[in-house]
């Protein structure tokens, strides 16, 4: 290690800028820099400024940069800017992706398919960018925070003039007595509350230092967060799945391993009404029709009990009941149930009557249930009906064969065998909405609708999410770092008494320069002294009091 | 409750107005001879902030009169948290006034905020009830924490742009000085949607059309101005009114469309009128303005008002947001449009801070940044809104 010996005796670690004891620069480069940048880590050594060598210390130099992490940061915003030129894949019609963006938005969706920018968020790359954030945020921290809080920790209250004299804000004055005055400044300082320590000749007033720690804490909430969000991959950690449920129906609650139960009475929507609901809503209701005001899912929750032996199934007991709304989930355990989906009027069951054609005279009725249909429902005086196949949507025919799309009764269809005494080996009839086709020929009888039931399913979302105290905690750790470093500065001053009897004083912020003038400005007050100089305002000021045509004329001639 | 809607609206008016005086007693403030760097005590601005107050609590009568009279937070529709922000807007200069007593502030911050809250009365007033999603606390504390948030950050536009009215060199044709001029255009803009607007509204125009929409439905289209395009297969079905046959596609919303080029229609033509009569450039016009400016302090302002507004909008705009939408939407987080440009705001001004702090990117260059993220900002607020739908296009 190389160590550099100050003139003033005391050896600091190999890369400081400025001394630790006396706060002179240590090195060409560091008094070439402007002084808001030496001093912004205390003139410390930093692992990043120092070594160069191993491939580690390349990558650890890369990620620390506060450059890249700015053109990382700047990156993933332009990247996700692009996520929101056309919707995302998670917002279309499940499985059109392939066709959805080169129909809509011709060739520049289709652009936007083949780059993958469709699924942007769960994108390789896009991911990538995200770890790369949380690297160089760890990395850039520590590389900077070690070093930082050993230099505040041990800070020395005795400083070097050229110390003093390189600080934005100073001054140096001629006073008859400098004990005296700094006796004043002390005074006022205290008033402010600034921490003050002593040394002979020298004084150090400091205010506000815990707030350099919080960009450092805030570091911790986005990790801490980042953590959180990755822990969403670990099994069991995270629990979303849907279920549909209608009417009267009991299920087993997906995701919890057959452990919870719902039984739905209902589903309701509501929507406001003229003369029901204020009239101030009156124009709005006019003007755009119906406006939902309810969703609501009318619930019972089951536990199955522990069966007292292994494996065995036991009750349902009732745990809770209550309504499931949009922004009332149901909670249980460490799930929530969802109202985020419904559908009206689904086909329950359908009645027909068995007619004989040629009188027109009904020979029986049944009823079938889509939930349950049954293979044969027999009728009086030898009269039934076989279910020979059951198709839930009917969508057609392909190749002579009748086709279904989905389990669910939208567009119930059935192939039937009627029995009648005249006809005990059946005729054959194909049933639909709308529909009644004979295809082995001219049959004796028929099915005539009678009647319909439906009743209405509610969409819930079952979720289980045991990462949100973490991304809470870290939310929660951000804020108080961002607060921390933003609402609160670390101002000092510093105050000395040289040998030949003048007084220095040198201030320094973090930031908020105009909080620490119009500190010093009360500080000094007292004294008859002027304020230390702020020479950046100073030099601003000096230009702002010019005349404006003046600066017309010079900025033309030069 | 209709009496305190009528009330309500009264009090917006008068917050409106007296905004507008209060401008033009801080333009007396800056003039004064006496106040060479426009800061500390002057009769003319504490006039000025008087008035401004009394507009502040003006409008915010017009909030709580609301919130009474509709049951809810008047945060749900684009009107009202428009309005809103621009209440926050005064709110946020009336703080930073008070800590910095810059008088050109004023002069620059209450036109913007008039110009935001006429915006917003262009869209629906209507008092409306809440859809099921919005019915939460929630939406109270999240939307007000978002708009006080981004109206603490926008002040840093007002002490970026006042920033580089004065520092940047208009006699030099330059990428600066057009860009300058290209940020004030754009506000030229905004008045030309308020005037082409209300013109087509106190003519009383309307005319509807019938088209193919993009699920390749028939529907219909409300036109408030003449259609300089027409919807997709639109086909006219006011009689007597005007229509072009620019036919635009089913993706295109093309009424709202419609509405943009007259905006810039309008407002180009105001901007060669202005042009024209005072043959300069608004940048040249407006610069006597702000001849006396400590460009030192306005970078602090600017950069203070980033650092107070960040931690809060933070908190509105991804905290408490993702608390609700972990309540509402069932998950805190789902890459929606709206989401992901709070998002982009908050990275931008992280950013920003990075810039600020390491490498010393202040002044001109701060400015700059300043003026790009209040563009990020109001693209969310409104174009977000209008042209990207989404869960949160509540307009
Ligand atoms: C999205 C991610 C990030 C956010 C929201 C964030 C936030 C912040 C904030 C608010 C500050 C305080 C700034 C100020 O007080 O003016 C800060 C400082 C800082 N950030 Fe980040 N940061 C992020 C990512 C990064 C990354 C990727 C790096 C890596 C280089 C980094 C390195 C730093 C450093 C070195 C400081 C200065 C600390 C100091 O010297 O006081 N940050 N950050």
């Amino acid at each position: 290690m190389n160590e550099i010996t100050c003139k003033c005796g005391h050896v600091n670690p190999e890369g400081t800028e400025l001394c630790l004891s006396c706060g002179r620069t240590l090195s060409k480069d560091a008094e070439n820099r402007k002084t808001a940048d030496v001093m912004r880590y205390e003139g410390m050594a930093r692992r990043s400024q120092t070594y160069n060598l191993s491939i580690i210390d390349k990558i650890w130099n890369f990620f620390s940069s506060v450059k890249v992490g700015v053109w990382l940061i700047v990156t993933t915003l332009i990247a996700s800017s692009l996520g929101t030129i056309f919707p995302q894949a998670l917002f279309i019609p499940q499985g059109t992706e392939n066709v959805y963006y080169e129909e809509r938005y011709g060739i520049a969706g289709k652009i936007y398919y083949v780059l993958g920018f469709h699924d942007l968020y769960s994108s390789w790359w896009y991911l990538l960018l995200i770890g790369a954030i949380g690297t160089s945020i760890i990395i850039a921290s520590l590389d900077r925070v070690i070093p930082l809080y050993k230099a505040l920790k041990h800070q020395r209250i005795n400083r070097h003039e050229s110390f003093m004299k390189r600080q934005r804000v100073f001054s140096d004055y001629s006073v008859e007595s400098p004990e005296k005055t700094i006796a004043q400044i002390r005074e006022r300082l205290e008033k402010k509350r600034y921490r003050i320590r002593e040394e002979k000749d020298h004084l150090l007033a400091e205010k506000g230092r815990f707030s350099r720690w919080g960009p450092y804490i805030n570091h911790i909430g986005l990790i801490i967060f980042l953590i959180g969000g990755m822990l969403r991959f670990v099994p069991g950690m995270y629990v979303d799945e849907n279920m549909w449920i209608r009417e009267g129906e009991t299920m087993a609650i997906p995701g919890t391993g057959q452990e919870y139960f719902l039984k739905s009475d209902g589903f309701t929507v509501e929507t406001y009404e003229q003369g029901e609901d204020p009239e101030v809503f009156n124009n709005t209701i006019e003007r755009e029709g119906a406006i939902a005001k309810n969703y609501q899912t009318d619930a019972h929750l089951y536990q199955r009990e522990q069966g007292s032996i292994a494996g065995q199934q036991g009750e349902l007991v009732e745990v809770q009941n209550g309504a499931i709304q949009v922004n009332q989930p149901l909670k249980f355990d460490q799930f929530a149930l969802y109202q985020v989906d419904f559908r009206q009027d689904e086909y329950l069951s359908m009645s027909f009557n068995m007619t004989n054609k040629a009188s027109e005279e009904s020979v029986g009725s049944f009823t079938i249930r889509f939930d349950e249909p049954q293979k044969v429902y027999e009728l009086e005086n030898g009269y039934s009906v076989e279910l020979t196949e059951y198709f839930p949507d009917f969508s057609g025919f392909e190749d002579g064969e009748p086709q279904s799309v989905s389990p669910i009764p939208n567009n119930p269809a059935f192939l039937v065998r009627l029995f009648s005494p005249e006809k005990p080996d059946g005729e054959v009839a194909f049933i639909g909405i709308q529909r009644n086709v004979e295809p082995l020929g001219e049959n004796d009888y028929a099915l005539e609708f009678a009647g319909v039931e439906t009743r209405d399913v509610s969409g819930l979302t079952v979720r289980k999410d045991l990462t949100l105290w973490i991304l809470g905690l870290g939310g929660a750790v951000f804020m108080i770092g961002v607060v921390q470093g933003a609402y609160w500065n670390h101002r000092r001053l510093w105050l000395k008494k040289t040998a030949d009897g003048r007084l220095l004083a040198a201030g320094h912020t973090n930031k908020n320069w105009f909080g620490l003038r119009k500190d010093l400005e009360y500080v000094f007050d007292s004294t008859g002294l002027e304020k230390p100089v702020d020479h950046q305002e100073e030099n601003l000021n000096r230009n702002t009091s010019a005349d404006a045509k003046e600066e017309n004329n010079r900025d033309s001639t030069s | 409750m209709t009496q305190l809607v009528s009330i309500s609206s009264t009090l917006l008016y008068a917050a409106f107005v007296l905004y507008l005086i209060a401008t033009v007693f801080f333009a007396g403030s800056i003039k004064s001879k006496k106040h060479t760097n426009q800061t500390g005590k002057n009769k003319w601005a504490t006039i000025a902030i008087t008035i401004t107050i009394t507009g502040f609590i003006s409008q915010l009568g017009y909030f709580i009169t609301r919130w009474i009279a509709s049951g809810h937070a008047p945060l749900s529709n684009l009107f009202e948290f428009i309005t809103f922000f621009g209440m926050m807007l005064v709110a946020a200069f009336i703080i930073i006034y008070f800590i910095y007593r810059t008088h050109v502030l004023g002069v620059f911050a209450l036109p913007i905020a008039l110009l935001i809250i006429a915006y917003s009365s262009m869209f629906p007033r209507d008092v409306s009830p809440l859809i099921p999603a919005l019915q939460s606390d929630w939406l109270a504390i999240h939307v007000s924490t978002v708009a006080a948030g981004e109206a603490i950050l926008a002040i840093s536009f007002v002490a970026g742009l006042i920033y580089l009215l004065k520092d940047v060199d208009l006699a030099k044709k330059g990428k600066q000085t057009f860009w300058l001029e290209a940020v004030l255009f754009s506000l030229v803009l905004v008045v030309g949607f308020i005037v082409s607007t209300t013109a087509g509204s106190i003519a009383g125009y309307e005319s509807e059309f019938a088209y193919v929409n993009s699920e390749e439905e028939a529907a219909t289209a409300q036109y408030a101005l003449p259609a300089l395009v027409i919807p997709h297969q639109g086909e006219l079905l006011t009689e007597g009114q005007f229509a072009t046959s620019l036919s635009m596609p089913a993706i295109v919303n093309a009424s709202r469309l419609n509405t943009v080029l007259w905006s810039i229609l309008t407002g180009t033509i105001l901007y060669l009128v202005l042009r024209l009569v005072t043959r300069k450039s608004i940048s040249a016009l407006l610069q006597p303005l702000v001849k006396r400016v400590n460009l030192n302090l306005m970078d602090e302002v600017g950069y203070r008002s980033i650092l107070i507004g960040f931690p809060v909008f933070t908190l509105g705009g991804l905290v408490f947001a993702m608390i609700w939408a972990q309540i509402a939407w069932t998950r805190f987080w789902g890459w929606d449009p709206k989401e992901v440009w709070a998002l982009i705001t908050w990275l931008f001004y992280a950013a920003f801070l990075h810039l600020r702090l390491s490498k010393g990117w202040e002044g001109n260059r701060s400015a700059w940044l300043a003026v790009i993220g209040f563009a990020i900002i109001m693209f969310n607020l409104i174009a977000v809104n209008l042209i990207i739908a989404g869960l949160h296009s509540y307009a």
